[in-house]
């Protein structure tokens, strides 16, 4: 059980941990980092599924099933379009000619 | 299903990994060298977490769960994989919107529990904890506040963040302003909040409250989030966005300490924190004040006068704009979204090549919000296969612009429009722009004589020493790239 200030300071570390990471990243990752992190607060799935897991009522029941539905899409979606993102990070040689013809 | 007892502590501890991989995770993501193998940890993490989910104890609805995690899934793994990469600034809105969806909605769920189970609670007041002893949905406090907040705050994520994504879409007009605007948003915004505090005394009290109070809140939530974001031009909609990613990430912290869930209170926290570090750095990239960004309605109602912009629009063709960049020394381009859009970019860095191969020295020069966001050009450069050492960030480049011979504007506008540093009647005034205006010739390509995405006439257009080359991006590209080839026969 967490409780009162046991709460707040892990509110804090966390907040600064958040912090801290970002402060030193170059203008280029800005876009891949913010998806990344929209892929990291895709957690909520697990609360959404805890939320359905313990509905009883069709009231909860359905908003449940909408949580799980939106937080699954949170999860592949963020997962998906960062790990595409960061795809054109593999090398920062001048690629191969052929990676030009790729159409995204 | 009957669970050992150990279970939930096995539980416990994939949590505590999957937020430790998640920190670790986004730490690699926030250098280009370990980047990749930053998003892989992370997702290992998130797996591991969702999968003992199911083995906490006393689930049931599991047959809806799979089902809707699989369709969920499914769904956004096709259209995620799909999009182009210049679409990915909405995409990033989407998912975020419907991460603050699940967080509103989670929410929701444990509100009406507990509103529900007031009922079944001998009405003490305040109301003591051990009254709940075998009541199911018990919230302290803290948590009862904290659910609140945790819904309006992902509430006005979800709908703002769809508004944001229809916005980029393009399925949306880019503002919507009307008069008063200001104390409608205002009054929705009190309204909103009055429903759920006369619920939350209520309930911190010990008496159930009305159903429509809940109802009220949350829709009202609803609609502030899009009455919020509807005001907000196209232009400042990357800020918008990741002030909503920071809004989802503390919301599903809120929703986390209702659910006592350390995994999600963590993450949450962490992603709000870097949400709101990243929506700074790229409010002061684009020179708006936050406040500015949401309050200040770009353009609307500015009532001075533009100066006027004297002097003519100068065509130019391809092949003379191809033996120009040909027989330069160094030759600058400036990519923007147009370029992005028209899907020009490999062509230009085709044409990139060729005059390299031929001693000219180029250089890409980047406008920190060129593309849709911060880093956006650079990922699209990179997709092409333009490398690293070409590109030079605003602040490199702008000295060295007197001394380039050509520079080659290509989609890019307001970025590069030299009334940002002239006319203090402009709504870009004092926005950083790449000094373009200063190169000895500039070559400017673009579709048709329309203004940019700020609505705005571009001096630079008029300049004596800019041509403009009409035509779509990738073809105005390939004809450069003919013109430089004839040039060897």
């Amino acid at each position: 059980m967490i409780t009162g200030f046991l709460a707040l300071y892990i509110f804090m570390l966390a907040a600064f941990t958040g912090y801290e990471i970002i402060s030193r990243v170059p203008v280029i990752l800005h876009t891949p980092l913010m998806s990344g992190s929209n892929f990291v607060h895709g957690i909520v799935l697990v609360g959404a599924m805890v939320a359905l897991g313990h509905a009883d009522t069709p009231v909860e029941i359905a908003i449940g099933v909408v949580a799980v539905l939106l937080a699954a899409g949170n999860v592949a979606g963020g997962y998906v379009v960062t790990e595409r993102m960061l795809e054109m990070f593999k090398t920062s040689k001048p690629a191969s000619p052929q990676s030009a013809e790729k159409k995204p | 299903m009957t669970l050992p007892g150990w279970m939930p502590t096995v539980v416990e501890a994939i949590y505590f990994i999957a937020a430790v991989l998640f920190i670790w995770g986004l730490k690699r993501m926030s250098s280009p060298r370990t980047a990749r193998t930053g998003i892989v940890w992370a997702g290992a993490g998130m797996a591991a977490a969702i999968i003992v989910t199911f083995f906490l104890p006393g689930m049931h609805n599991l047959p809806w769960m799979i089902g809707a995690i699989v369709v969920g899934v499914v769904l956004s793994w096709i259209v995620g994989r799909r999009v182009p990469m210049t679409a990915m600034p909405q995409m990033v809105a989407l998912f975020n919107g419907m991460g603050g969806g699940a967080a509103a909605a989670i929410g929701a769920v444990e509100l009406i529990k507990f509103n529900a189970a007031l009922g079944l609670v001998p009405n003490t007041s305040p109301i003591q904890p051990e009254a709940w002893a075998g009541v199911a949905g018990h919230l302290g406090t803290t948590e009862l506040v904290l659910a609140f907040v945790g819904v309006l705050i992902g509430a006005v994520s979800f709908t703002g963040s769809l508004i944001a994504f229809s916005k980029l879409q393009g399925w949306m007009d880019r503002r919507f302003v009307f008069p008063l605007q200001r104390w409608v948003n205002l009054a929705i915004f009190v309204v909103a909040v009055a429903c759920g505090a006369i619920a939350l005394a209520a309930g911190i009290e010990g008496h159930a409250f009305a159903w429509g109070l809940l109802v009220g809140f949350i829709v009202l939530s609803l609609v502030f989030g899009i009455a919020m974001t509807l005001p907000i031009g196209g232009a400042d909609m990357p800020v918008v966005i990741s002030m909503y990613n920071a809004f989802t990430g503390l919301a599903v912290a809120f929703e986390g300490f209702v659910l006592q869930n350390e995994a999600m209170i963590i993450a949450g926290m962490v992603v709000g924190a870097a949400g709101t570090l990243l929506t700074q750095l790229m409010a002061k990239a684009m020179n708006r004040s936050l406040g500015n960004v949401l309050f200040g309605n770009f353009g609307a109602g500015g009532g001075a006068a533009q100066q006027e912009i004297a002097g003519a629009l100068k065509p130019i063709d391809a092949n003379d704009a191809a033996v120009m960049m040909a027989y330069a020394e160094r030759v600058a381009i400036v990519p923007g979204y147009g370029m992005a859009v028209a899907q020009a970019q490999h062509k230009i860095w085709e044409f990139a090549k060729l005059l390299i191969d031929r001693g000219v020295k180029v250089k890409f020069a980047i406008h920190p919000v060129a593309g849709r966001m911060p880093g956006h050009m650079n990922v699209l450069l990179a997709e092409a296969g333009v490398p690293y050492d070409l590109i030079e960030d605003m602040d490199d480049i702008n000295p060295e612009f007197p001394n380039i011979d050509v520079a080659l504007v290509i989609g890019a506008n307001d970025v590069v429009n030299p009334v940002a540093r002239t006319d203090r009647n402009s709504p870009i005034y004092g926005m950083p722009i790449l000094d373009v205006a200063k190169a000895k010739n500039v070559i400017v390509i673009k579709r048709g004589r329309g203004k940019g995405f700020a609505g705005i006439e571009n001096a630079l257009f008029y300049a004596d020493n800019t041509r403009m080359l009409y035509g779509d991006g990738q073809a105005a590209a390939s004809e450069l790239v003919a013109g430089l080839k004839t040039l060897d026969v």
